[in-house]
C-alpha cells in the first residue's frame, strides 16, 4: 500500500515536472504554426532586415529591423544602467552591509520587484518623460533614453538577488585566505570574490535582460512607437513587445498581418531563448 | 416550461455560448475608441428605458471591432472609417455579411499647443507635416523649432481616415505613408496630453478630444479658400474639409434587438445624444 502511494506521488510529480517542458513546446510550436505563414508571402530577408513597418498599407510593407533595433537600443541602454547600479548594491549586501541594513536592502529590493510595470510606465510618463525633454532639450522626452532608464528599475531586482546569491555562495575560506595574506577589503572584493563569482554574476546579468527584453507595457508607454531605425538612445523607438501589443487587437485572425506579429513573436521568443540559454550556461559553469 | 429552463441555464452557465443565441437580450458593441463615448451614452439612455436589455460597449480600435464582427464575437462593431475590400472578403468567408450604416459625423482636429503661434494651415501643408517634407515649424511661420508629429496607432480609425483623406488626399494609388518618425499614441487622450505639455508637437483627433490645453488649426482645402475652425456647424455645412462619417456594422440586415437598438440611435433623442457629446448628427 506504501508503494503504491509513493509511486503514484512520484509519477504526479513526474508530471508536474515535465508539464513545463511541454507547455513550452506547444506554445513554439503553435508560434511556428502561425508565424512562419507570413514567409509565404514575405521572403525571410526582407521580413528581418527590411527598414519600413507599414502593415496595413496596401500591399503592406513587413520589415522588423527598426523593431529589432529598437528593442536591442532600449536593453542596451537599460543594461548598461542596471548592471554597474544592480552588481554595485549585490555586493554591497553580501559584503559590506551590517545585517541590519542588509535586511532593509533586501526588502526594498523585493518591494521593487513587485512593482506592476504598468504603474512604473505611468510614472516615468508623468514624471522622467518630461525631465528627459527638458535635461536634453529634445523635441520630445519619449525616447529609448526614457524606456531604457524605466527598465533598468526592472531588471536590477533580479540582478541584485542573483548576484548577490553568487557572491554569498563563493566558499568563506576565499576570503579568510585573502583578508589572511594581508589583503584590504577591497582588494579581497576586488580581486578575490567577485571573480570567483562571476559566472553566477553574469547569470544574474543574461536574466536581469532577459526580463527587460520581454517587458511591454512600460516601453509602450514612454519610448514613443515610432517605427524609425534609431539614430541615437535620444530618439524615440518602437519594440518587438510594444508592437504586438499595439497591433494584435487591430490584425484579423488569418491575415498577413496577423502572421506577421506571431512572426515578430517567433523572432522575441528566439531572442529571449538564446538570453536563457547563455545565463543557463554560465550558472552551470560555476557548479 | 423547458425553453425557460434551457435559457435560464443558459443565462447562468453559459453566458458566452448564449451571446451567440439568437433569443438572447443582450448585444456586443465593440471598435473606435473615437466613438466609444457616443456608443456607451447610446446605450445607457437606451438600457434606461429598456431595461431587461443588456448592452455592453468596448473600445480598442476600429479595426478591432471590425475584426470581432468577421470572427463572430460582437454585434455591432462601430468604426470611424469604411470596412475594407480585403475585410469584407475575409468576412464573406466566414460567412458574416458587413452591412453599413451611418450613424454620425465627426470633425477631425488637427491640434498643436496654445503657446504655437501657428493656427492655420492647409490640406497640402498638412500632407508635407505629417510625411516629414516640412519639418522645422518656421516654415510655416512658427518657431525655429523641429515639428514632433503625433499619429495615433494603426488599429485606429482615425489613423486610417487620416491617412487616405489627407496624406493620400482621396487618392486610391497614393503611396504616402506617416513618417516612419512619428509617434504612435495609443489613445486620443494620450495625444491630447501630449499636445498639451509640447510646444512643437502637432497630433490630430475627433473635435470630442479638444479642450481649452489644446489649439485647433484652422484649416483650407488649398491656398485660395477660407481656413475653416472645425465646428460643429463647419462640419454640418461641409466647410471644414475633414470629417468623416461614423458607421455601425452589423451582420446581415439589423433584426430584433440590434435593431432596435439601431432605431434608437438614428431617432431624434439618438442624434440629440450625438450633440451632446460633441459630434456631428448624421445628414439625413
Amino acid at each position: 500500500m506504501r508503494k503504491l502511494k509513493e509511486f503514484i506521488i512520484e509519477k504526479l510529480i513526474l508530471l508536474c515536472g515535465l508539464a513545463s517542458i511541454f507547455f513550452v513546446a506547444m506554445i513554439f510550436l503553435f508560434l511556428l504554426k502561425e508565424g512562419l505563414a507570413v514567409f509565404t508571402t514575405v521572403n525571410p530577408f526582407d521580413f528581418l532586415f527590411g527598414k519600413s513597418w507599414y502593415p496595413i498599407s496596401e500591399p503592406a510593407q513587413l520589415g522588423i529591423l527598426p523593431l529589432i533595433l529598437g528593442s536591442l537600443l532600449v536593453t542596451l541602454g537599460a543594461a548598461i544602467i542596471s548592471i554597474p547600479i544592480g552588481v554595485g548594491c549585490a555586493v554591497y549586501i553580501a559584503e559590506i552591509a551590517p545585517p541590519k541594513t542588509k535586511e532593509t536592502l533586501k526588502a526594498g529590493i523585493e518591494l521593487l520587484a513587485a512593482i506592476p510595470s504598468v504603474v512604473l510606465g505611468f510614472i516615468g510618463m508623468v514624471t522622467l518623460v518630461p525631465l528627459v525633454k527638458s535635461i536634453f532639450h529634445l523635441p520630445t522626452g519619449l525616447t529609448a533614453l526614457s524606456g531604457s532608464i524605466m527598465l533598468a528599475f526592472m531588471a536590477m531586482p533580479t540582478i541584485v538577488s542573483i548576484a548577490e546569491d553568487a557572491l554569498y555562495s563563493v566558499p568563506k575560506t576565499y576570503k579568510e585566505g585573502a583578508l589572511a595574506l594581508g589583503a584590504t577589503h577591497w582588494q579581497t572584493i576586488w580581486r578575490v570574490m567577485l571573480p570567483a563569482a562571476s559566472s553566477g554574476i553574469l547569470a544574474a546579468v543574461m536574466l536581469g535582460i532577459g526580463r527587460v527584453i520581454g517587458e511591454t507595457m512600460a516601453v509602450m508607454m514612454i519610448t514613443g512607437n515610432a517605427a524609425v531605425i534609431p539614430q541615437s538612445i535620444l530618439a524615440p523607438v518602437r519594440t518587438l513587445t510594444a508592437t504586438i501589443a499595439a497591433e494584435m487587437g487591430e490584425a484579423v485572425v488569418g491575415s498577413e498581418h496577423y502572421f506577421a506579429l506571431f512572426a515578430v513573436g517567433i523572432v522575441l521568443f528566439v531572442i529571449s531563448f538564446a538570453i536563457n540559454v547563455t545565463a543557463d550556461l554560465f550558472l552551470h559553469k560555476r557548479q | 416550461m423547458l425553453k425557460k429552463i434551457f435559457i435560464v441555464t443558459c443565462l447562468t452557465v453559459f453566458p458566452a455560448f448564449c451571446l451567440a443565441s439568437p433569443d438572447n437580450n443582450s448585444i456586443q458593441i465593440k471598435g473606435s475608441d473615437t466613438m466609444v463615448n457616443l456608443a456607451q451614452s447610446w446605450a445607457e439612455k437606451y438600457m434606461e428605458k429598456n431595461s431587461s436589455d443588456f448592452i455592453a460597449v468596448t473600445g480598442g480600435g476600429s479595426g478591432t471591432g471590425l475584426s470581432s464582427l468577421i470572427s463572430g464575437t460582437c454585434d455591432i462593431a462601430i468604426s470611424s472609417r469604411n470596412i475594407k475590400e480585403k475585410e469584407i472578403t475575409l468576412a464573406r468567408q466566414r460567412g458574416i455579411n458587413p452591412n453599413e450604416i451611418k450613424v454620425a459625423l465627426d470633425g477631425l482636429a488637427v491640434v498643436v499647443s496654445p503657446a504655437n503661434p501657428v493656427s492655420e494651415v492647409t490640406l497640402a501643408q498638412l500632407a508635407d507635416i505629417f510625411t516629414a517634407r516640412i519639418t522645422n515649424w518656421k516654415e510655416l511661420g512658427g518657431k525655429d523649432e523641429k515639428i514632433v508629429l503625433l499619429s495615433r496607432e494603426v488599429n485606429s480609425g482615425t489613423h486610417v481616415y487620416f491617412k487616405e483623406h489627407v496624406l493620400r488626399k482621396n487618392d486610391p494609388a497614393s503611396r504616402e505613408e506617416f513618417a516612419p518618425g512619428a509617434l504612435m499614441l495609443s489613445s486620443s487622450q494620450a495625444i491630447a496630453d501630449e499636445v498639451a505639455g509640447n510646444p512643437a508637437a502637432i497630433g490630430y483627433y475627433g473635435m470630442g478630444y479638444i479642450s481649452k490645453n489644446q489649439k485647433p488649426l484652422a484649416i483650407a482645402t488649398d491656398e485660395n479658400s477660407a481656413y475653416e475652425a472645425p465646428t460643429i456647424e463647419n462640419v454640418i455645412s461641409n466647410k471644414y474639409p475633414i470629417s468623416r462619417p461614423l458607421f455601425f456594422y452589423t451582420n446581415g440586415a439589423p433584426e430584433s434587438l440590434v435593431k432596435k437598438f439601431i432605431d434608437f440611435a438614428l431617432s431624434k433623442e439618438g442624434q440629440d445624444i450625438v450633440i451632446a457629446t460633441d459630434f456631428v448628427p448624421a445628414a439625413k
